[in-house]
């Protein structure tokens, strides 16, 4: 009986006990990067029923049909075909926005609603995703440039446009999640107020506190239903206190993550490996007694 | 006994949103009120009455990003 495994996403089918260097010879023989289920491998791995094998030459461009599955090939299996499908909307595309962005483009989402009325400036550059060249191109025509750069099957619809209580519900009610990623409070609590009354259902992934530098640890998610807040709910920007990209960027990217797990729920393994821990943890006491 | 924010807070007799938000000193004007999982709007808070056991959550919008 030969096993069905995928290779490079396309269903094949090898004889039993083969190994990841035999798969590599009949389907690409200078391959040099081996990954199995998401995982970098060696060549004497033996393949099992139902893997997926992804093959790589490293440094060759490879055809855009092939592009896409090796771009998502350390995503855990069955990850991509759920995310593929996903509409996630972003609003605004400054620090939160552009880095949150571009962090859900490179995990595979499908389309990305992105929403914002203004044009790059210099002082953007500090924390945003743009370049020098984009300076005084609209963000969001910027943005798309960047996203398609990292993955260009990611769907980037863009809206140059303020984003206002009018114009909230027809902008994103085709988006599974909103990122509210704006710099003022006020438009915070406007988008805030209007998803909550125009749609109740949907959820809505809030950037909250995040300026200065350093406390890492700080930075939280607190859940309010619906509303995911991501931030550390003090520092808050104003005269003597800046935004910089790495307090912005990590606050940005716990938006995306959070995002993920609306989308996917928790990663199950994450939680086996808390349980785990746990477990660990118990099991020390139990052998050495309790520490006070 | 009312969790706000998960902490423990008292309840009296014809607490309202408003009420509360004035006992914890929650002045800031960008704040987003969730009562038992359910948005309150701001023109409401006044006329919506906290029961003995909910769950409030209060979210104080600050500028960033």
């Amino acid at each position: 009986m030969p096993m069905k495994i995928l290779v490079n996403e396309k269903a094949q089918e090898i004889a039993t006990g083969s190994l990841v260097s035999d798969a590599a010879r009949l389907y690409k023989d200078n391959a040099d990067i081996f990954i199995r289920n998401g995982f970098p491998c060696g060549q004497d791995i033996k393949l099992e029923d139902g893997d997926r094998l992804v093959l790589i030459k490293k440094g060759e461009m490879p055809k855009r049909e092939e592009l896409e599955h090796l771009l998502m090939a350390r995503h855990t299996p069955g990850v991509h075909e759920r995310l593929k499908n996903a509409t996630v909307g972003i609003a605004g595309c400054g620090g939160l926005g552009s880095t949150a962005a571009v962090a859900l483009a490179r995990a595979g989402i499908g389309k990305l609603i992105i929403a914002d009325h203004d044009v790059v400036e210099p002082s953007n550059l500090n924390r945003q995703q743009y370049f020098v060249e984009h300076i005084g191109k609209p963000k969001v025509e910027a943005l798309k440039e960047i996203i398609q750069k990292a993955n260009p099957f990611a769907v980037v619809e863009c809206h140059q446009v303020k984003i206002t209580t009018a114009n909230v519900a027809e902008l994103f009610s085709t988006a599974g999640v909103i990122v509210e990623a704006f710099d003022l409070a006020d438009q915070k609590l406007m988008l805030a107020e209007a998803v909550q009354k125009q749609m109740p259902n949907k959820p809505l992934v809030i950037g909250n506190g995040m300026a200065g530098w350093g406390d890492n640890n700080l930075l939280k998610t607190r859940k309010a239903g619906n509303i995911h807040i991501c931030g550390d709910e003090i520092s808050e920007a104003g005269p003597g206190m800046g935004l910089m990209a790495p307090r912005v960027g990590i606050a940005a990217c716990m938006e995306a993550n959070q995002v993920l797990e609306i989308l996917l729920g928790p990663d199950p393994r994450i939680q086996s490996f808390i349980e785990q821990d746990k477990q660990n943890i118990l099991n020390i006491k139990k052998a050495k007694g309790e520490r006070c | 006994m009312l969790k706000v924010n998960g902490q423990d807070h008292p309840w009296h007799p014809g607490l309202t949103v408003a009420r509360l938000l004035k006992e914890k000193n929650y002045i800031f004007h960008a704040i987003i009120v969730r009562v038992n999982d359910k948005y309150v709007p701001s023109e409401e808070y006044d006329k919506t009455a906290i029961n003995d056991g909910d769950d409030i959550q209060a979210i104080h919008l600050i500028t960033g990003g």
